[in-house]
């Protein structure tokens, strides 16, 4: 990944060819520099547990297994499970989105602490190369749930070099959202207050809020699950003396608010490309902005949905039940908000555009299959069924990956200074969108037949269902495949970007493209709210600060 | 009734379509009522979602972008449909919560005439036993139109007794033991499953139920290959591993008695007192120091690991037994 060569504007000095070789980059602190490095692992991780993802789907297309042994599938969805949830979706937003654009998007030179920054990334390439070792060495079995007793007494799997990945990642997570809160508190550029915030940093403020406050509990627990292994203490194997269901609470206190990890900065993301491709500031602000904070504090108090058959008692499911009906709320508010948005607007259909509207339509079909699995009577049937994997994976890749993709095209031009081709970019944004829902819809069928997740082999009457998802698996492969493909293509050939070229409003749209080390070369005074498209817009650019 | 009428309307598509179901069969008295909630939750599922796709669509045509230079106007935010699109989604919901936690409340009791079946899940098949005797490994006979209520305990990992077209599931939990029920409708044979993931053999915790007509099930409990009846069992693990020579009936042993002891309240040294039911019971013999009882030394050894989870469920069902016998003697 070196710098543009032979670009036009070869005078302008930016973070990419500021400084050239190997150490510019592994020593660096500069925030753009460390997001693409956190670009190159994660997306290595996402094509890891994808071919993972595409080899499960391939055995599945048999009711009697078609390619692997059952031990060997196990570990092809557990490994799938761990190397994309906590490898790739928790910082993928964030990590990549968040470090380019914090300081950007508040007009600072970086973030508080660039050296922590910097720090993050090795503690995260540590972990990811432990997990990365624990798959070639032989993977792990247990589900990325890491359930116990299974976990802890039986499985014979490198659950402990897993573990300890899982372990030191978490502090990659707690490091970056420590240094986003107090980047965003202290460094905000003159009348940037906090209602003036485009809604993507109120999304990754929440999002740091879930990190450090919930990180530590997967951390203490993993190491519980660690001595249990190792040294036999008793703690969830009720053979020594344990309770099963505490490792599940423990689990899901940290689990649950880290699915809101991986989708809340979607969700900001889907605020900043309504409002610029829709030319329309944000419909209810504040509602938008609340409801990230609600999600954020809410989502705390809902970790025993996941075990409403799991062997709690009956009156803590009710209290569980109610708390994850509230939950939903502020994820509708969002839906509306962005749908009115659009309402009035000079809607443009450039791909992240069409990214962000497929994730509205894909997130609001994943939140409202979230009641089925909120409401008791339903969940005892659903709970432990494809049903939960595709309701999860609408979340998940219909919501947080389409929100990553369509952030990753939105601010590509400002990252790498190169335009992609648009053409290519809607075309694969398409097949996206086709081939993830005839992979998944088919799985909420399945749930709802009965068919159970984790499955090796499979009652023949489920057959049909599973070889449409497969074939969906394929279609989504290759529709992954053409950004990563046009998107290398475009850092060498791309067309040279301008400084703004969706006219959009916010601060990392008036400087240069790429821009400079220092990010500005004055800082910025802020003098109006965010997503000022309007009237007053006109066809001046970048005119104030 | 129109799920019902949905219900069939789904079945008759899949009939149609070997392998494309739609519905999963309905077999048990409380699946009409999840399903009805469903369908509800369905149609709430097709209607938002149709309602934000059309907007959606026809917001892209109306107000797509026409010339470069177009001005749309300022956004104005409406403090009523705000109001509006937050209060009737929690009403919806405050509806879908009372609904269905009445209907999981309600299911959640096994009426107390159930018949029970012990159900014991290890790595990676189901071990099920009649009151009678009969065992059966990952096939369960059960008559039709009478309560079952299953008593589950796993003997390693975490298992889940799922069966789909009773609307049943539940996770069986090792070291202690959890219940469920269910009263089937019709006859016929319904796949069950282990629904928590367990290890290697995971996928192949599949059994079948086969419900049969109280006259077949009775035929089929007769000819079963039974030696002792699960009481008759304990009796004998009673006696053989010393039980007796404590618990003696008339109280004057080293141990309590344990005649008419299940279902009481019992008061513990610490001062909590617990009901004695089988978790209780189960605590006693595998675990007995871990709760002394007030006028006895704590000398009693633990059985962990001396007794398989078969062989506790017998004892209890014995101990549990033993509560008819002091009513016996009372009334002399």
């Amino acid at each position: 990944m070196s710098a543009a060569p032979g670009a036009p504007a070869a005078a302008r000095v930016d973070y990419l060819n500021a400084d050239y070789g190997i150490r510019s980059w592994l020593l660096t602190t500069d925030h753009k520099r460390i997001a693409l490095l956190y670009l190159g692992t994660i997306t290595l991780m996402f094509f890891v547990g994808g071919t993972l993802a595409v080899l499960m789907r391939l055995h599945l297309i048999d009711p009697a297994g078609a390619l692997v042994h059952p031990d060997t599938y196990n570990k092809l969805f557990t490994m799938h499970g761990i190397i994309m949830i906590f490898f790739f979706l928790i910082p993928s937003i964030p990590a990549v989105l968040g470090n380019f654009l914090v300081p950007l998007m508040i007009g600072a030179k970086d973030l508080a602490f660039p050296k922590i920054n910097l720090l993050s990334w090795y503690v995260f390439i540590t972990g990811a190369s432990l997990a990365l070792y624990s798959l070639v060495a032989g993977g792990v079995d247990t589900g990325w749930t890491f359930y116990t007793p299974y976990s802890s007494t039986y499985s014979n799997s490198h659950v402990i070099s897993m573990a300890i990945g899982v372990f030191i990642t978490g502090f990659s997570s707690i490091l970056t959202g420590l240094n986003f809160i107090v980047t965003i508190h202290k460094m905000r550029a003159p009348g940037l207050t906090w209602f003036r915030m485009p809604l993507f940093l109120w999304a990754i403020y929440g999002t740091s809020l879930i990190m450090i406050l919930a990180t530590p509990v997967i951390a203490i627990t993993i190491m519980l699950v660690g001595a249990e292994r190792i040294l036999h203490v008793g703690i969830f194997d009720p053979a020594l003396g344990g309770d099963p269901l505490l490792f599940q609470h423990l689990f899901w206190f940290y689990s649950h608010p880290a699915v809101y990890i991986m989708i809340l900065p979607g969700m900001g993301v889907i605020s900043e490309l309504i409002t610029c491709f829709s030319r329309k500031k944000i419909f209810g602000y504040s509602f938008v902005a609340f409801s990230s904070m609600a999600i954020a504090v809410i989502s705390f108090l809902v970790w025993g949905h996941h075990m409403f058959v799991a062997g709690q008692s009956v009156y803590a499911a009710l209290i569980f039940s109610l708390l994850s009906f509230l939950v939903a709320i502020p994820s509708a508010i969002k839906v509306f908000n962005w749908t009115a948005t659009l309402y009035q607007g000079s809607i443009s259909y450039e791909a992240p555009m069409l990214y962000a509207l497929g994730f509205i339509g894909l997130f609001t079909m994943g939140g409202l299959t979230g009641l089925f699995l909120a409401s008791l009577a339903t969940d005892v049937h659903l709970s432990g069924t494809y049903f939960i994997v595709a309701h999860f994976h609408y979340i998940m890749v219909g919501g947080a990956v389409m929100a990553y993709m369509g952030g990753l095209h939105f601010w590509w031009p400002k990252i790498t200074g190169r335009l992609y081709p648009d053409m290519w970019a809607r075309i694969a944004a398409a097949i996206i969108f086709f081939g993830f829902n005839l992979t998944f819809f088919p799985q909420f069928m399945l749930g709802y037949l009965g068919m159970p997740r984790r499955y090796a082999t499979y009652p023949a009457e489920f057959q049909i269902l599973n070889v449409m998802s497969s074939a969906g698996a394929s279609i989504l492969g290759i529709g992954y495949l053409i950004p990563l493909i046009y998107l290398i293509w475009s850092i060498r050939y791309g067309p040279v970007a301008p400084p703004n070229p969706w006219r959009a409003k916010g601060l990392e749209w008036q400087t240069p493209s790429p821009p400079p080390t220092y990010n500005f070369e004055t800082t910025p005074v802020v003098t109006e709210e965010a997503y000022a498209y309007g009237p007053a817009d006109s066809a001046e650019e970048g005119a104030h600060g | 009734m129109i799920p019902h009428a949905i219900a069939a309307a789904l079945l008759d598509a899949g009939q149609k379509w070997p392998g494309f179901e739609l519905h999963p069969e309905s077999a048990s008295t409380i699946a009409d009522g999840v399903d009805e909630l469903h369908f509800f939750l369905t149609a709430v599922t097709l209607f938002f979602t149709f309602v934000i796709f059309t907007v959606i669509f026809y917001f892209m045509v109306r107000y797509r972008r026409k010339s470069e230079d177009e001005q749309p106007p300022e956004t104005r935010t409406y403090l009523p449909l705000e109001l509006t699109w937050t209060l009737v989604p929690t009403a919806l919901c405050v509806v879908v919560f009372v609904w269905s936690s009445s209907l999981y409340f309600q299911n959640s009791r096994a009426p107390n005439a159930a018949m029970e079946i012990f159900v014991v899940g290890k790595q990676w098949m189901w071990h099920l036993q009649h009151p009678e005797g009969v065992r059966e490994i990952n096939e369960l006979h059960v008559p039709v139109g009478v309560p079952v209520k299953l008593t589950m305990t796993s003997q390693d990992v975490i298992h889940d007794f799922y069966i789909p077209a009773f609307r049943v599931k539940q996770d069986v939990l090792p070291g202690r033991y959890v219940s469920i029920w269910f009263q089937a409708t019709k006859t016929g044979r319904f796949h069950f499953f282990c629904s928590q993931y367990c290890g290697t053999g995971h996928a192949s915790m599949i059994g079948w139920v086969e419900v049969m007509s109280p006259d077949d099930y009775a035929a089929w409990l007769a000819g079963g290959t039974r030696g002792e009846t699960m009481l008759q069992a304990g009796e004998r693990l009673f006696q053989q591993y010393g039980c007796a020579t404590c618990h003696v009936a008339d109280g004057s042993g080293r141990g309590p008695s344990l005649a008419g002891q299940f279902g009481k309240p019992q008061k513990l040294r610490d001062g909590q007192t617990l009901v004695v039911d089988e978790g209780f019971l189960r605590r006693a013999i595998t675990q007995p120091n871990s709760m002394p009882l007030p006028n006895y030394a704590p000398v009693m050894p633990s059985f962990q690991g001396q007794l398989n989870e078969e062989q506790i469920l017998q004892l209890i069902a014995y101990v549990k037994s033993l509560a008819g016998e002091e009513r016996k003697t009372k009334g002399q």
